[in-house]
């Protein structure tokens, strides 16, 4: 029983390192705004959520095992919306993501041929 | 760097990885206070003051350059300073020999609180913290003797509101989701507030994460909405009586026949009378952060909505 808790909880911990550094390898590699905030959005949230329930099957203590469950509440709700409201500022901004800006150019140089 | 944006931005990223280095070297209060005011509540405030005043830096018509010869000669001569200074975490360093065993070996027993941080900030350096409430309260009272608003004519107030409602109408995942997070970032201050005894937190983390609560209301829902619900007069009245309150206990201490802020004498055993006196001064003490937080957003983001 020991053991099967034990690996459990280190899958989980190196799966979840494993997304935080994708993440952070998205941030530097990917090309604009909206991508790397995509990369960071979505495998952040899962990372810290997959590294929280590591430590809470690591943990033998209930209250502990609750504080950690309250924080994976809070980041499964704060991390999207962070995420959104981050995008949604730069759309509202007139940010054009890089797709849209390469279609435009193409757009007006038909037009104009 | 022109862009005052970035300038504030880099500095909160800074608040942050100082917090996280004092958390590994085990200074967790510190590092709690490091990442609400340093990274957060600061960080706002400034970016407020930012959409109030522009966000390019104006240039500069002369060249700075007898400033940098001053910074590196005094930086310089601050580095020669230190190299005077016992190395880093050497034990028989002044400041481990002078009260440090003191506050380790005894403040269990004299003050009854497990979290010596807390002992120390509110029962040994007592003064110390009361200062540092004053300091914050004139810095409130000084926000709002330069940007207190005078009154508004009633076209004004609804032509306020209708914008803000035309430009917070669409935030609806915003403000659903703030709805729902507001009642536990507050119960989270109170946490911080009442268990400062017994891990990290105190009064200065509690008010911070209290204004932050009201702020964020008051960013999603707009500044009137907030105004319906936030008395301002309640929160300059609540400033005012976080600083009697801490003063209040010193002199019950003073009547009580001790020294002022002495809690012994406040009740009729010493550790249940310090017990009573660090609750009291540390409510006191978040009474006044909070409400000088609350204070100074109001009147910086009031100003940018009627310029």
């Amino acid at each position: 029983m020991d053991i099967v808790v034990n690996m459990s909880s280190t899958l989980c911990l190196l799966l979840g390192s494993f997304l935080c550094l994708s993440g952070g390898v998205g941030i530097i590699r990917f090309p604009d705004f909206y991508t790397r905030m995509h990369a960071v959005g979505v495998t952040d949230t899962l990372g810290a959520g997959m590294i929280l329930i590591g430590l809470m099957l690591l943990n033998p203590d209930g209250l502990v095992i609750i504080k950690l469950l309250m924080i994976l509440v809070m980041t499964l709700f704060i991390s999207p919306v962070a995420s959104h409201a981050l995008a949604k500022a730069a759309f509202r901004n007139d940010l054009v993501p890089e797709s849209d800006r390469n279609e435009n150019k193409g757009g007006t140089e038909s037009s104009s041929s | 760097m022109r862009d005052l944006f970035a300038v504030v931005m880099l500095s909160g990223i800074f608040g942050l990885l100082s917090a996280s280095f004092f958390v590994a070297m085990d200074a967790v209060d510190v590092a709690f206070t490091e990442a609400s005011v340093g990274a957060g509540i600061s960080t706002l405030l400034m970016l407020t003051a930012v959409t109030l005043t522009g966000r390019w830096e104006d240039s500069v018509r002369h060249k700075p350059m007898w400033a940098l010869v001053v910074v590196f000669i005094t930086g310089g001569l601050l580095i020669y300073g230190t190299l005077d200074m016992p190395y880093f975490g050497s034990a028989d360093a002044p400041i481990h020999q002078h009260v440090a065993p003191r506050y380790i070996y005894d403040s269990m027993q004299e003050t009854g609180l497990p979290n010596i941080v807390t002992s120390v900030l509110a029962s040994y350096r007592g003064f110390d913290t009361f200062g540092e409430v004053v300091v914050i309260f004139t810095a409130g009272m000084g926000v709002l003797a330069l940007l207190a608003m005078g009154s508004r004519s009633g076209i004004q107030r609804i032509m306020a509101d209708s914008i803000f409602y035309l430009m917070h109408e669409e935030h609806l995942i915003l403000r659903i989701v703030t709805k729902m997070l507001i009642p536990f970032i507050l119960l989270f201050a109170l946490y911080v507030q009442f268990h400062g005894d017994f891990g990290p937190g105190g009064g200065f983390q509690a008010g911070v994460i209290f204004a932050a609560a009201i702020i964020l209301y008051a960013m999603v829902f707009g500044l009137s909405t907030a105004r319906r619900v936030i008395n301002r007069t309640f929160f300059k009245l609540l400033g005012a009586i976080g600083v009697l309150l801490y003063g209040g206990v010193g002199v019950v201490s003073l009547l009580n026949g001790g020294n002022f802020l002495d809690y012994n004498v406040l009740a009729d055993d010493p550790v249940a009378g310090q017990h009573l006196g660090i609750l009291l001064i540390e409510l006191g003490v978040g009474c006044t952060v909070a409400s000088v937080m609350v204070i100074i957003f109001f009147n910086f983001s009031g100003r940018r909505e009627f310029p």
